[in-house]
């Protein structure tokens, strides 16, 4: 079976105040930047083998709602990526 | 004669502060379990301390969600055992979908480790009986803390009496300055609907005798004593 990686991206959902990102723009504005808004998530890189994209799709979309994240605070979502492997010689 | 579990998970540190709490209960034995040995028949409660499970990965709570310890803890809820849940075992119980809402990164972007007050807002647990009103002095230690939930979700918990602790003052008052961590209108811990899963963020454990400086958390794990053994269920719901 061919390997993927999904990048799987996660957010604090909208509606959820970001005192990190909060932090991070304060601090941006103290070097000149003018800065709108920040918001801070999180990237999980999982490499897995599935028998083609849409398998590996649908297992990397169950990984990021049984686990990955917390549907009460976060939203995600998933870019996949198939591993290049070199053609043997 | 009352028997209560302490479950502990790698990371979790409250689990003997809790157990020798409860050495200060008559009619209270306690008996620590490793997260992957779980059993809780037989017993009448189970704590889920406070501490850093799994070093907080991911989210706090949100691996030990999936131990063993976890499932029988399910198990043992859904069957109408008392749970009480602090700090980081509120955070593991709401991972879990035990109870309601999310615990996210403090407001104040502080680790926040003081004395604060809640008021005791619900009887309906096998924790809280006799204490509704109560202003009770407890410690917190924590950095993610905020309680937060949707709109949807915060109107069912205040409607159907699933608060159980709020921020206050001294006088008992809810009020901006009295909520340590920004938690959604000063909500400090609550409960499942049938009232018999509560988690909340400080630790009654470290202020059950006076030597520790406060005997409120006292009156909180005394409360188990008085729970009728085996019928939390019947009683509860």
């Amino acid at each position: 079976m061919p390997r993927f990686v999904a990048r799987v991206l996660i957010r604090p959902k909208a509606d959820i105040r970001d005192p990190q990102g909060e932090a991070i723009s304060g601090a941006l504005r103290s070097l000149g930047h003018e800065i709108a808004e920040v918001r801070t998530g999180k990237e999980v890189l999982v490499a897995f083998d599935a028998a083609d994209e849409r398998a590996a799709r649908d297992e990397a979309a169950r990984m990021g709602d049984e686990l990955l994240a917390n549907p009460v605070i976060e939203s995600y979502e998933v870019a996949l990526d198939p591993v290049r492997t070199e053609a043997p010689a | 004669m009352t028997r209560v579990a302490i479950l502990r998970y790698p990371g979790t540190w409250s689990e003997r502060d809790f157990a020798h709490a409860f050495t200060l209960v008559e009619g209270i034995e306690t008996e620590i379990q490793w997260h992957e040995d779980v059993d809780l028949r037989g017993f009448d409660a189970a704590i889920v301390p406070g501490g850093f499970s799994y070093g907080d990965y991911l989210r706090a709570g949100a691996i030990a969600k999936l131990s063993p310890g976890t499932k029988e803890l399910r198990r043992f809820a859904a069957e109408g055992g008392a749970v009480l849940g602090s700090c980081n075992g509120f955070q593991i119980l709401c991972e879990a979908g035990l109870l309601p809402g999310a615990l996210v990164r403090n407001a104040s972007l502080e680790y926040r480790c003081d004395w604060i007050f809640v008021r005791v807002e619900s009887e309906r647990t096998p924790f809280t009986t006799g204490l509704r009103g109560e202003v009770l002095r407890m410690p917190i230690g924590h950095g993610e803390g905020r309680w937060v939930a949707d709109p949807d979700t915060l109107a069912e918990v205040e409607a159907g009496g699933q608060v159980v602790f709020r921020y206050t003052d001294a006088a008992g008052a809810a009020t901006p300055d009295a909520n340590p961590n920004g938690a959604l209108a000063n909500i400090a811990g609550v409960s499942n609907v049938a009232g018999n899963v509560v988690g909340l963020m400080p630790h009654p454990e470290r202020c059950a005798e006076a030597i520790l400086g406060g005997t409120d958390g006292y009156r909180i794990i005394a409360n188990l004593a008085k729970a009728p053994h085996g019928t939390a269920a019947a009683v509860y719901r």
